[in-house]
């Protein structure tokens, strides 16, 4: 090949590729576009105030697309598919109690996303941002509205390559006082104090401000810890519990488990664990569930599952009876007020 | 130890099977002009590939948890137990590459494995799927990375190895540099745009392998000069001088560059250094840690490396040139030394990440070109892809051993302890290996 046809061949190719890489980029722009429209037949939404106080709300992060997509709105807990009411507020993730809001959001920078947890009061004014290392997963509130815990997925923590981690980490809202990591606590596994380096909390669920329930992994195993934030200890109770939900009355968890035979794509099923008899209840979702559910009443949970447009929202018996029912479709991460 | 005896008289003679492009002109003076257009045309590539495989590094973890809602923990589970087969693949490709001859045959393979691997990720969408397609690409780095290597050393006269591998490196580092802010351009005209990002990167990884096609010289190499062979390296049999009729590379003989006392030694060296590297994320671990860094500001930490990497690659690749590869690669461990040395003092200040950064980034630009090309002086030329291969594998697996090892210590010790202990191994090391590589240097 002469130094002419070498170099006509890389133009035609740069012209080819360059086309192809441009026309995918406006395809998805396009396509990002058409999800600022709203969809016929979607809920109706309109701007209007959303408050963390008052009594049968509904809020949750609102996945429909139109303008007031990812904003949180608020419904009647009576009518969670009716209209529903946007706040100028984006969040990935997001939970609420006793006026204290959680809002896990993303900042679009130059270089590199930036994720932050910010506080909110019951207005949903911003009152303390916490940088966070990673794209966030879980929060929650404790039922007081004092402690307020977040997990984010964090990458490139591992010595090994492309593993991801989590890291949770616990603030006080009455002090601010934050704890980056709860890998800084001791943890206790079978009444032994325990080392590891590959560590890692997830899903955090509060009993009350000194105490909470979460999940630890190590060495390929999931345990059931609760965890005491005046000692700074984590105690394992049993394992292949992921993302524990404890009851209102705090008599009961419900979580998701590893079933054994499951799909590996599809590995998790919703249970209840009595904390008193220690007996797990499987759920009547027979779907693989991968979310940390929220207490609508004393009876029933709810969670996310892939729909049509981002997350639906379900609802299912805590006890193991009825069965699985859409509550509201493009909904992610309800909390209820009052 | 004296191998054939290269020195400043020999700098205009036939130098290696170089393809045709010999380096003639010796002169430091002509530092940019002097750089083979072989070695122009694979960092070219490198930098090319590097762009499109940093974008999808940059925009994984978020495409696999807010584009798929995938929980990813235990993702990486395989990945220690594929750092190993990557090694072997590594020389699997080194092997393969000095079989034929046929180094750019082998590295087309290696660069368009890793090519096709980016529109595979439009339709993997589980985890253990698109785990299969990065093994598939870390499989075609492996492949490529020892016949790369080979051809920069035999397009590239002895004297200027060190300049050679130091630019191929600089511009291999500008590539991973530039990677992240195309994929994030194209996510800020397209939110959600993954699919934009994974074809963006084949169109730019396709362009790499076409450039490496059109570009860079094939053919078989022809036979080396007497001058670049090894000759009468005890226990080598087939080590003499590649004549046409030379027997064939064979495992065999590529198992016995280990029986060169210079191959050895180096590889010995590099694996021993390699066991007291602590990795990258440690070091940045323990920056935050030290000095308080924010979670914000953690994940710039690596740019600061590369940053550094970046302008010293050749620099350092040229002062290795002048004052001896072996004394700039032990250099540039002192230099790695005195980081870990700043990070366990009880220090302070806004400079001090600089400072930390700078040292790393004076490791990597003082290390990561300067080792194949001072190995390159001790392999013979028809065995050089699997020799490269040999030491890089031996220095890549002990630093694994490292960080297994290190991560382990982490928790049970501490931070400050165990890059304390971590320190003073290195020291041993660097002690033990400036004795090892005394005397004379093969160019």
């Amino acid at each position: 090949m002469t130094a002419r046809a070498r170099l006509i061949t890389l133009v035609v190719a740069v012209a080819l590729l360059g086309t192809v890489a441009f026309a995918s980029v406006m395809h998805a722009s396009q396509r990002a576009g058409e999800r600022d429209t709203a969809q016929p037949g979607g809920p109706p939404v309109s701007a209007g105030a959303v408050s963390l106080t008052g009594s049968g709300r509904m809020v949750f992060r609102n996945m429909a697309w139109g303008p007031y997509r990812d904003d949180l709105v608020s419904v009647p807990v009576g009518d969670p598919g009716g209209a529903r009411v946007a706040a100028s507020v984006r969040c990935l993730r997001f939970y609420a109690a006793a006026g204290t809001g959680v809002c896990l959001r993303k900042e679009d920078g130059a270089l590199q996303e930036t994720y932050f947890a910010s506080i909110l009061d019951s207005g949903l004014r911003t009152l303390h941002d916490f940088p966070i290392a990673g794209i966030p997963t879980r929060t929650r509130v404790s039922p007081s509205g004092h402690m307020v815990a977040w997990t984010v997925f964090v990458g490139g923590d591992s010595y090994a390559g492309s593993n991801f981690s989590t890291r949770t980490s616990i603030v006080d809202t009455r002090t601010w006082e934050l704890t980056p990591s709860l890998e800084d606590y001791t943890i206790i596994k079978d009444g032994r104090p325990y080392h590891s380096a590959d560590v890692n909390f997830w899903g955090v669920t509060f009993s009350d401000d000194g105490h909470f329930y979460a999940t630890l992994a190590t060495k390929g195993q999931t345990y059931l810890i609760r965890g005491d934030v005046a000692a700074r200890t984590v105690t394992t109770m049993r394992t292949n519990v992921e993302c524990p939900s404890l009851s209102p009355d705090g008599t009961r968890l419900v979580f998701k488990k590893r079933v054994p035979g499951a799909d590996p794509d599809e590995p998790w099923r919703l249970y209840a664990l009595d904390l008193k008899t220690m007996a797990e209840t499987p759920l009547a979702e027979s779907r693989s569930v991968d979310d940390q559910v929220v207490w609508s009443d004393e009876n029933t949970v709810m969670y996310g599952l892939a729909g049509d447009y981002g997350d639906d929202l379900w609802s299912v018996p805590a006890d193991g009876t009825g069965a699985a029912r859409r509550v509201a479709v493009a909904a992610l991460n309800p909390a209820f007020i009052g | 130890m004296y191998l054939a005896d290269r020195g400043p008289t020999a700098a205009t003679a036939p130098s290696d099977a170089d393809h045709g492009r010999t380096d003639r002109a010796a002169q430091p003076g002509r530092a940019l002009r002097a750089i083979p257009a072989t070695v122009l045309a694979l960092g070219t590539v490198s930098l090319i590939t590097d762009i499109s495989s940093e974008m999808v590094t940059a925009v994984l973890p978020l495409y696999v948890v807010a584009g798929l809602g995938l929980s990813p923990l235990g993702f990486g589970v395989l990945d220690g137990v594929y750092n190993g087969v990557s090694g072997l693949v590594r020389l699997f490709g080194g092997h393969l590459a000095d079989r034929g001859r046929r180094h750019k045959a082998v590295a087309v393979i290696g660069y368009g494995l890793s090519a096709v691997c980016k529109p595979l990720l439009l339709i993997a969408h589980t985890l253990p799927l698109i785990s299969g397609v990065l093994a598939l690409d870390r499989t075609g780095k492996g492949i490529r990375t020892a016949p790369r290597d080979a051809m920069i050393s035999l397009a590239s006269t002895p004297e200027n190895r060190g300049r050679a591998f130091g630019v191929h490196r600089a511009m291999d580092t500008g590539g991973a540099l530039l990677g992240p802010i195309v994929a994030f351009l194209v996510l800020g005209a397209a939110a959600d745009g993954y699919d934009a990002v994974f074809t963006v990167s084949f169109c730019i990884a396709a362009l790499g392998v076409l450039v490496l096609v059109l570009f860079v010289p094939g053919g078989r190499a022809p036979a080396t000069a007497p001058l670049e062979s090894v000759p009468a390296a005890e226990g080598v049999p087939d080590g003499g001088g590649a004549a046409p009729g030379s027997p064939p590379v064979t495992l065999r003989s590529a198992m016995a560059l280990l029986r060169i006392p210079d191959v050895r030694r180096l590889t010995v060296t590099a694996t021993l250094l390699g066991l007291t590297t602590v990795s990258d994320a440690f070091v940045y671990l323990m920056l935050q840690h030290r000095l308080g860094i924010s979670e914000r500001l953690f994940p710039l930490l690596p740019l600061g490396t590369a940053f550094f990497f970046l302008v010293l690659a050749m620099p350092l690749g040229v002062l290795a040139d002048r004052v001896g590869r072996r004394r700039v690669f032990l250099g540039g461990h002192v230099a790695l030394l005195l980081a870990y040395g700043l990070l366990l003092m009880p220090l302070d200040g806004d400079v001090l990440p600089f400072v930390v950064l700078a040292l790393h980034g004076t490791f990597y630009a003082a290390t990561d070109g300067v080792l194949p090309a001072a190995a390159a002086g001790a392999v013979p030329a028809e065995l050089r892809a699997s020799g490269l291969a040999l030491i890089g594998t031996g220095q890549a697996l002990a630093r694994f051993c490292c960080s297994i090892a290190f991560g382990a210590l982490w928790t049970v010790i501490g931070d400050r302890a165990v890059l304390g202990i971590a320190m003073a191994g290195l020291a041993l090391c660097a002690a033990w290996a400036a004795y090892a590589l005394r005397g004379p240097e093969t160019a």
